[in-house]
């Protein structure tokens, strides 16, 4: 059977162009980029090249990029760098609807390390507070973290806005681009941001690899404590053939981004209409006019999302549920949450998040395949009754 | 993903006695849309209290719909006295077993099919004993200790599994975990004595 992939807010498939590049420095080309002689310093001009392809993505200098293993670790890196860099300050201002890496990492901050932490709320729309979060801006307030992008329903936050206020305030502003690398153009001058966090894996380079942008001039300690590699930011033989291959898919991305933002988004929407459409009982999470085009959340009442996501997998199609079915709790994500999502859509909302890689045939598959899978679940669900909800 | 047993993905993909049953004269409702998972369960029981015939209605994950199939298909055919003694292991092991992280699914049915029965009978199902600890899913201590001790549940993590208490938001978790600790004390004095 095949398969229809529509998770790529989760991850992606490794483009072949990647693997291509990557396939030499796993064979004959294995010396150390940090060594002293031409074997090895082969490999150290192509981690350069790599660094230089990161950092056009986002239009950075080179040396304001480290390279890291994951998303995780360029956030808890970023954080860790601004509380260090203002011991005297003791409050932090994040979202609810950060990703697991920024919100564990804040709430660990606040529960032991004494921290104040204001997390702003969003509406129902999933957008930020923008007068709480203003106003809760201090001279305390050592770091702003806001994602670019929700993982969840794609909405975008104004980051640009946000970051030039924080500047004014002498605050830093680290923002977890995650999701929105390769999705929108990313600027990391015109934006004005400290510090950004972006991963390999979300673009087609392989799991295990990510960046952390560190604008120039921004204290920075070293987080790994041991050779001159990153400038001495963190220390380690350099992951270097996921850095060739990172650098590769930054290349790749930025020549995509155009599709991403016609095709894709046509394909998306030509989902989301299909499905709102033939399915009653629809609706779509997030703010529709500000929004990454490759995502879409969207929820389907009296239904519950793995029962929906089972129904897919028969046909092998892969989607993500809402609801974090994943232990006892049976509570929708925090994001839906904290939009306040009504619980009859919530628990049935599904995640369809795009490539350049899927298809108008595939779209068709879903919606063919959706209609009854979502008829069949309401015909069985108490919930739901001629046609609506009771 | 969850790993599910043949005969769990069967009953989800297949669920048999789905719907309304037209003259059921006894039926049981458990959980609600909030809680993430909910089911009505319809009998039709003879003059002789012998269930000729049961159907279920249910929203919630794969195996909360295998374990409502698997519940009708069990007591079809008992007498009420007989069904009575149906327990949410007997579910779960006629479909070969549930990962412990959807045990509430098969706790649910069980609760379903009391209420049923009480309905039939004519019984109210009075308030429940003890103190409610759980506001979120509706779980007393007593049921908490009653699951403790006859499921040997070690941790707060499986008596949400089990009972769901404590699964949504998270303000009884202390409370279960003290219950659980003097739960497990009391037990091992016994043994001890
Ligand atoms: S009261 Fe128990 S989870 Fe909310």
């Amino acid at each position: 059977m095949d398969v229809i992939y529509t998770d790529n807010n989760a991850t992606t498939k490794v483009a072949d162009e990647v693997i291509r590049e990557m396939l030499p420095y796993f064979g004959e080309l294995y010396g150390n980029p940090s060594s002293m002689y031409a074997f090895g310093d082969e490999v150290g001009r192509k981690i350069r090249k790599a660094r230089q392809k990161v950092a056009d993505l986002i239009n950075a200098d080179p040396d304001e990029i480290v390279f890291t293993s994951c998303g995780t670790e360029s956030d808890n890196a970023a954080i860790n760098a601004a509380i260090t860099a203002f011991p005297e300050k003791k409050h932090l201002i994040t979202s609810e609807v950060e990703h697991p890496a920024i919100r564990n990492l804040f709430k660990y901050l606040a529960d032991k390390k004494g921290y104040e932490v204001t997390f702003v709320p969003v509406d129902k729309k999933g957008r930020l507070d923008m007068d709480i979060l203003y106003s809760s801006m201090s001279e305390n307030t050592a770091v702003i973290s806001l994602m670019w992008a929700n993982n969840e329903t794609g909405v975008i936050f104004p980051i640009e806005e946000v970051a030039k206020k924080a500047g004014e305030k002498g605050i830093l502003f680290h923002t977890d681009a995650v999701q929105a690398t390769g999705k929108v153009a990313i600027d990391v001058k015109k934006a004005g941001v400290d510090m950004l966090s972006l991963s390999g894996h979300k673009i087609h380079a392989p799991k295990g690899v990510a960046a952390l942008y560190v604008k120039k001039g921004i204290k920075f300690p070293a987080f790994l404590i041991g050779g001159h590699q990153e400038s001495g930011r963190r220390g380690g033989t350099e992951n270097t053939v996921s850095i060739i291959g990172l650098g590769k898919a930054c290349e790749l991305a930025k020549e995509h981004l155009p599709l991403m933002n016609t095709e894709v988004r046509a394909l998306r929407d030509y989902l989301e209409t299909q499905l709102l459409e033939k399915i009653p009982g629809t609706s779509v999470n997030g703010d529709r006019e500000s929004r990454l085009p490759n995502t879409l959340s969207i929820g389907f009442d009296a239904v519950e999302g793995e029962s929906i996501l089972m129904l897919l997998d028969q046909k092998g199609i892969c989607a993500s549920s809402g609801s974090a079915c994943t232990s006892g709790s049976l509570d929708p994500s925090h994001v839906l949450m904290a939009m306040e999502v009504p619980f009859k859509s919530a628990h049935g909302t599904i995640r369809f998040s795009l490539s350049h890689y899927n298809t108008k045939e595939e779209m068709d598959t879903i919606v063919g395949t959706l209609v009854p899978a979502i008829e069949r679940l309401r015909m069985m669900s108490p919930f739901w009754k001629d046609g609506k909800m009771v | 993903m969850w790993d599910y047993t043949d005969k769990v993905k069967e009953h989800f993909l297949n669920p048999k006695n789905v719907g309304e049953l037209e003259g059921a004269n006894a039926v049981g409702e458990t959980g609600s849309l909030s809680c993430g998972d909910a089911l009505k369960l319809f009998l039709k029981v003879n003059e002789n209290e012998r269930i000729i015939d049961a159907s279920f209605m249910t929203f919630g994950c794969a195996s909360a719909v295998a374990s409502s199939s698997a519940l009708t298909e069990i007591i079809k055919g008992m007498t009420l006295d007989e069904a009575a003694k149906v327990t949410n292991d007997d579910i779960a092991d006629f479909l070969g077993g549930l990962p412990k992280e959807k045990m509430h699914c098969s706790v649910m049915g069980q609760a379903a099919l009391k209420k049923a029965i009480a309905d039939y009978r004519g019984i109210q199902i009075l308030e429940k004993p003890g103190e409610m600890v759980c506001e979120c899913f509706d779980v007393t201590d007593l049921e908490i200790i009653e699951a403790v001790k006859t499921n040997g549940l070690e941790t707060v993590e499986d008596v949400t599994n089990y009972l769901k208490a404590g699964g949504g938001c998270g303000k009884c978790l202390d409370r279960i975990e003290e219950i659980v600790v003097e739960t497990r004390n009391e037990t091992a004095e016994k043994i001890n004595n």
